[in-house]
């Protein structure tokens, strides 16, 4: 069986959602909102089968008699700007003033906020028409208490900046003057409910500032290592240096002789597969603060059964996963028959693609806080995923999941590597252990060693191109340690999951389609990062159309045009072999728009100015990818001055991302994207060696800097009213193909593997 | 062990610490001020950074027995409200993504103007190149500097 990934499994929404008055009972249950006035929940089903589930709501809003509304962000906050969008459409569809709006970090709690997993770019989708109705509901109870009130028509009055007002008498009343009085009134009918016209909204639709800015520039901010708890003691730990080793023997007796090192305590680890959720074998010292137990960690005697994976070697596993792909692959996509196409070729171009094992890097590393009192587990950590973590942790203690509570504090940075509860997990068996609070704390060099690395690949495509200068076929084969294999060790295959991502969804219009998969073995803990495989697939295909416009005598840009063909909504229809998981939504509900694609080409080319002459030294390099339901292209421009030295002046993109609900945000996503894909494309690559990472710190791994970052970024955001989807990971997988198109045009000479030196 | 008494943001503090402990530590857990961050430990991603006298210094690897007497500015101490005029730009910028970046780059930023009013844009490149921001927050720093230079 070919496994999907959690983000990606089918999470179909009860898009209407539900708005309801909680019980008195209920406030009492969120205490932070007790002391009366207006409570509303929200509930909407993250599941195919809503009849079934009780009905609980997933979100807060509440407006207390001193006119603060506060809303609860069930989402984790990690640079996207959640905490911020989110609440901002419910204050905005309220008419709430939002200097006057608290937003509070939900806890993670499955029952009471649903699914938080903070993955795969679906908040935005997901909540915006729950979060509207929900707004739309507390102005209309408000509006409705003042009418009464006032004896007035409800129609006549107007709720903006937190006041109702009725402006043929003059009179007005703040929202939390009404507060109570709305607690009384009956709920709305949902489905006739009235929602603002875009045009009338003053924070949705602009450049609305993150809520935490204050806090962030003058150090306030809570991130995971931040949280100080009485006593709390400090863990680093010294994990398998090989995935799947063990301990044989330790000494521990020179740690223990550093002063401030409390305890060693061991860790028993999952052994191979690994798994997703659980800690490596590895040895913990405690100590009264974090520089003696990283000075006790060095001090540790450790003997190991390295175990098998102590030979691997990521270079020659490329190697190996080259060859594979001469053979044939298991099919995993046909439209014709790609045999035919090269019988009936004038020219076959075949290249291969190679991209290393990437980390994510995240400037905080990870951290966690546990506390175990009386039975109880409470934990604080970064996390994405709060129930996973919860769950992790209840298994892993031997509790169940009604005893551990885990608080989600800043996230600094995650990318996906904070999805998985490791980390969490080790804090929390420490925790029990010992009887103390704990903080694990991750140093960088167990950040890049122990890492859920975005995988290592390898592509091969042919393309078969006809006396007419025609593309006719395309051959993709495909091959890396799949996600899944980090818990099954015979996944063998990328899944449908992992393929949907950029390479099962070619969209161009080539009569002969194949693309295959082939085996390969994960040594090290694979994960997802920042658009997943979308990375490596759109770099080989991006890159191959690149070559076969060449080829045909045509202009980039125009030819991705011209084999898009008519404007159309693909169905792919019957032609993939698995599943389409199209990012967990129905075609129906998102269909794959070549119109759109074509949209962002145009776009990205006009502004970019593709086609006029440049001076000499410059080139531009394209290219398009959709990704996450969101449509990308990208312009990269490459510039090389007298001594050699190559920058990157500007990098355009078109986005159509449907209703862009905080275009801030959205431009922030995509030059943060552009930065973090240029990483990818020059600098950043894993390698393992006897089984062990080679590279230990930011001097060995390393980031772009200012001066390597693209200079300008300028991103062009469609207008659309299509319903809204994500943008933190779509910007990344275009950048490297562009970029890499684009030093092809300056230096002439192609890529074929990443990371390349500019 | 050993004390040591230190200037931080104005204030006297006495701590009793390793002699090899760096500053980083001892701000963060030995006198619980969290606004300076941990990212490497090795001077290579200036999350750490804090001003000794009037220089951007990486806390992670400045030993507290290597302090002395100089005076040391956290993110805590930079401005009483939040208000220096770095502070100010990166607001007006909205400069943080994650944020986790963001006390050290201002540090760093901070050391620059105070040593070049006016700093040019390879100026900021060089000086601020020290300074990793994983999120990709580079060029709205550029531009919050610009604006608190001028
Ligand atoms: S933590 Fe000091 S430079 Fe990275
Ligand atoms: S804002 Fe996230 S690392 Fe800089």
């Amino acid at each position: 069986m070919i496994p999907s990934f959690p983000f990606l499994k089918k999470k179909s929404l009860d898009h209407a959602g539900n708005v309801f008055l909680p019980s008195r009972r209920d406030f009492l249950k969120i205490g932070s909102l007790a002391g009366g006035g207006l409570l509303l929940g929200v509930s909407f089903q993250c599941t195919t089968k809503a009849q079934s589930q009780a009905f609980v709501p997933n979100v807060y809003l509440s407006i207390s008699p001193d006119n603060t509304v506060t809303i609860i962000a069930h989402r984790s906050e990690m640079g996207q700007g959640i905490r911020t969008s989110l609440p901002m459409i419910v204050a905005d569809e309220m008419g709430a003033d939002w200097s006057q709006v608290r937003i509070v970090q939900a806890e993670g709690d499955e029952s009471k906020y649903g699914n938080q997993n903070t993955d795969g770019s679906f908040s935005v989708r997901m909540f915006y028409e729950p979060m509207r109705k929900a707004g739309a509901t507390a102005r209309h109870l408000l509006i409705k208490a003042a009418a009464q009130e006032w004896g007035v028509d409800a129609a006549a009055c107007v709720a903006e900046n937190s006041t109702v007002i009725h402006s043929e008498s003059g009179r007005s009343l703040t929202f939390g003057a009404l507060a109570n009085a709305a607690q009384q009134l009956e709920l709305p009918d949902q489905d006739t409910l009235e929602l603002k016209e875009f045009s009338s909204y003053k924070l949705i639709g602009k450049d609305t500032p993150i809520i935490d800015l204050k806090d962030f520039v003058t150090g306030k901010a809570v991130f995971g290592a931040d949280v100080n708890l009485p006593g709390m003691k400090i863990a680093v730990i010294q994990r398998t240096p090989v995935v799947g080793a063990t301990i044989t023997e330790y000494d521990a007796s020179e740690a223990l002789a550093i002063p401030g090192v409390l305890q060693v305590v061991k860790i028993s680890g999952s052994g191979n597969p690994p798994g997703l959720t659980k800690p490596l074998e590895g040895l913990a010292v405690i100590a009264d603060n974090t520089w003696a137990a990283i000075k006790g960690r060095k001090a540790l005697q450790i003997t190991w059964d390295l175990g098998d994976n102590a030979s691997y070697d990521s270079k020659a596993q490329l190697e190996t996963m080259k060859q594979s792909t001469l053979e044939d692959g298991m099919i995993r996509r046909e439209r014709g028959d790609f045999n035919q196409a090269k019988q009936g070729a004038a020219q076959v171009i075949e290249r291969t693609y190679e991209a290393p094992f990437y980390a994510h890097g995240t400037i905080e590393p990870p951290a966690a806080i546990a506390q175990f009192v009386e039975g109880k587990m409470e934990i604080w950590a970064p996390t994405q995923h709060p129930q996973w973590a919860r769950d992790s942790v209840a298994e892993a203690c031997s509790l169940s999941a009604d005893d551990v509570r885990v608080n989600v504090t800043l996230l600094g940075g995650a990318f996906g590597r904070k999805s998985k509860p490791d980390y969490v997990v080790e804090a929390a068996m420490l925790a029990k252990e010992t009887g103390l609070p704990i903080r694990v704390q991750w140093t960088r060099e167990d950040d890049l060693h122990h890492d859920f690395f975005h995988s290592h690949s390898m592509q091969r495509i042919r393309a078969t191109i006809d006396a007419d200068k025609n593309l006719t076929g395309w051959n993709h084969h495909t091959v890396f340690p799949a996600i899944g294999a980090t818990s099954d060790a015979n996944e063998l295959h990328p899944s449908d999951g992992e393929l949907g991502l950029g390479c099962i969804d070619f969209p161009y219009e080539v009569p002969h389609i194949r693309i295959e998969t082939h085996e390969s073995k994960a040594h090290t803990r694979i994960g997802w990062m920042r658009s997943v495989s979308n990375i490596h697939h759109a770099f080989a295909i991006c890159s191959m159309m690149d070559e076969v416009a060449e080829a045909v005598g045509k202009d980039p840009v125009q030819f991705a045009l011209d084999m898009l063909a008519d404007d159309k909504a693909l169905d792919f229809d019957g032609e993939i072999k698995g599943e389409f998981g199209n990012y967990g939504e129905s075609l129906e509900d998102y269909p794959w728009e070549t119109t759109r694609l074509k949209n962002v080409i145009r776009r990205v080319a006009q502004e970019s100015g593709w086609g006029k002459s440049l001076p000499s030294g410059t080139a531009m390099g394209f290219a398009v990818h959709k990704s996450f339901l969101t449509y990308v292209a990208c312009v990269v421009e490459l510039m090389r001055d007298d001594s050699g030295e190559i920058t990157i002046p500007v990098v355009h993109y078109a986005v159509d991302c449907g209703i862009a609900v905080n275009t801030d945000r959205v431009r922030s996503q995509f030059e943060g994207g552009a930065i973090f894909g240029t990483s990818i494309a020059n600098t950043s690559a894993i390698t393992l060696k006897d089984g062990k990472v080679e590279q230990n710190n930011f001097d060995g791994y390393q980031l772009v800097r200012m001066p390597q970052s693209p200079k300008k970024i300028h991103v062009h955001i469609i207008e659309s009213n299509r319903k809204p989807t994500g943008v933190g990971e779509p910007p990344v997988p275009p950048l490297a193909p562009a970029l890499a198109n684009a030093y092809y045009k300056l230096t002439g000479s192609r890529v074929y593997a990443l990371p390349f030196k500019l | 062990m050993a004390t040591y008494e230190l200037t931080i943001n104005g204030k006297q503090y006495q701590v009793d610490a390793e002699e090899d402990m760096p500053l980083l530590w001892v701000l963060r857990d030995l006198l619980d001020m969290k606004g300076t961050k941990f990212g490497c430990g090795q001077a290579l991603c200036g999350a750490c950074t804090v001003m000794l006298g009037d220089s951007a210094v990486r806390s992670c690897t400045l030993p507290v027995s290597a302090v002395g007497s100089g005076a040391v500015t956290t993110i805590e101490g930079l401005s009483e409200n939040g208000d220096h005029p770095l502070q100010k730009a990166w607001i007006e910028h909205i400069v943080p993504q994650c944020g986790y970046c963001q006390s050290g780059q201002i540090m760093n930023a901070a050391a620059l103007l105070k040593n070049n009013p006016t700093p040019s844009e390879d100026e900021i490149d060089q000086a601020m190149a020290g300074n990793l921001c994983r999120c990709g927050t580079y060029n709205r720093i550029k531009e919050a500097i610009f604006t608190a230079a001028t």
